[in-house]
């Protein structure tokens, strides 16, 4: 699925540096109903990871209550170049991943 | 949020649009690219005439009946559902050429009487609450609803992500909303009076850039 990533391209060792995910999710609840009666199953992202060079340095748990197209904005201090990855996991085998790269001086 | 593209939602259906130009699809086995070419040059500017006069219907067609025309006609494929993912995404993607272009709608004398049975269509009061379009979007554009303020109806931006509908949709589905609002029953999409409607409200924002994808509460 599309997922638009903001990290910065460059930036100084020691920053705070901010990171913006969006990515591309219905995060149908599991508590709506269709016209005929019938529950519409839950199909949510369950967790997001940020690993930066392999070390992860942020973790979120997502919930029925969080609106469709999660959208995450979170800190972290540059340290060195190299690479962020993103993954975005949820219900029915759901699997999404993406990369950013930077370059710290 | 809308100006932000990396956290305007509305980017991620032009992400998937763009994926789908370069698709091939259909018996013909021809994808958007193969006769449009680039988007980018070629449909700069595009969405900010339509709906436009389409000669071999003697009528006005919205950008997504465009759409859907070509597929049938040149990809020969299955037209693509109203309000479907990949039907927003590439009507998104075509009108997001367009971002910052003038509104044009209005200049061809082929479609004044079509704007003018749009304006008969804004103005007629319709529904149980009795109301027209013209009601609230022309008298009291400056006051509140409830707690959302009322617009002049400017349809600058669709597709847009609205965040009450947690997706992407049509002036159609924006439309069909409010009609539903004044407990009136809606007209079917891709309906000629909903395009008369479109096409009056475009003609009426006529010089105003586009935004698509705007993002509106």
């Amino acid at each position: 699925m599309a997922a638009l990533i903001n990290v910065p391209a460059k930036a100084r060792r020691g920053d705070i540096i901010e990171i913006r995910t969006l990515t591309s999710h219905i995060m149908e609840t599991g508590f709506r109903h269709t016209v005929d009666g019938k529950l519409v199953p839950r199909d949510i992202i369950t967790t997001f990871a940020c690993r930066y060079n392999g070390t992860e340095v942020f973790r979120a748990d997502l919930f029925p209550a969080i609106a469709a197209n999660p959208y995450l904005s979170f800190f972290t201090v540059a340290k060195e170049s190299g690479k962020l990855d993103f993954e975005w996991v949820g219900d029915n085998g759901y699997s999404s991943t993406a990369s950013a790269s930077i370059i710290v001086e | 949020m809308q100006d932000d593209d990396t956290s305007n939602p509305g980017m991620l259906f032009v992400l998937d649009g763009e994926a789908l130009w370069t698709k091939k699809t259909g018996v013909a086995d021809k994808a958007c690219a193969d006769c449009h070419g680039d988007a980018r040059s070629s449909m700069k500017g595009i969405a900010a005439r339509y709906p436009a006069f389409d000669k071999a219907l003697a009528r006005p067609v919205a950008l997504d009946q465009r759409i859907n025309l070509c597929r049938t006609n040149h990809q020969q494929a299955t037209p693509l559902p109203h309000e479907s993912r990949d039907l927003l995404a590439l009507s998104a993607f075509v009108a997001h050429q367009s971002r910052g272009t003038p509104i044009s709608v209005g200049e061809d004398p082929q479609v004044k009487p079509f704007i003018d049975r749009g304006r008969a269509l804004f103005t007629q009061r319709q529904g149980q609450l009795n109301l027209a379009c013209t009601n609230c979007h022309d008298d009291n554009f400056d006051k509140r609803l409830a707690g959302a303020p009322i617009t002049q109806g400017q349809p600058t931006g669709y597709p847009l992500y609205r965040l009450e509908w947690q997706t992407l949709g049509s002036l159609e589905r924006r439309l069909r909303s409010c009609m539903t609002g004044v407990r009136a029953q809606a007209y079917d999409y891709g309906s000629p009076e909903l395009v008369a409607l479109e096409l009056y409200l475009m003609s009426r924002a006529h010089g105003l850039p586009m935004e698509t994808p705007a993002v509106r509460p």
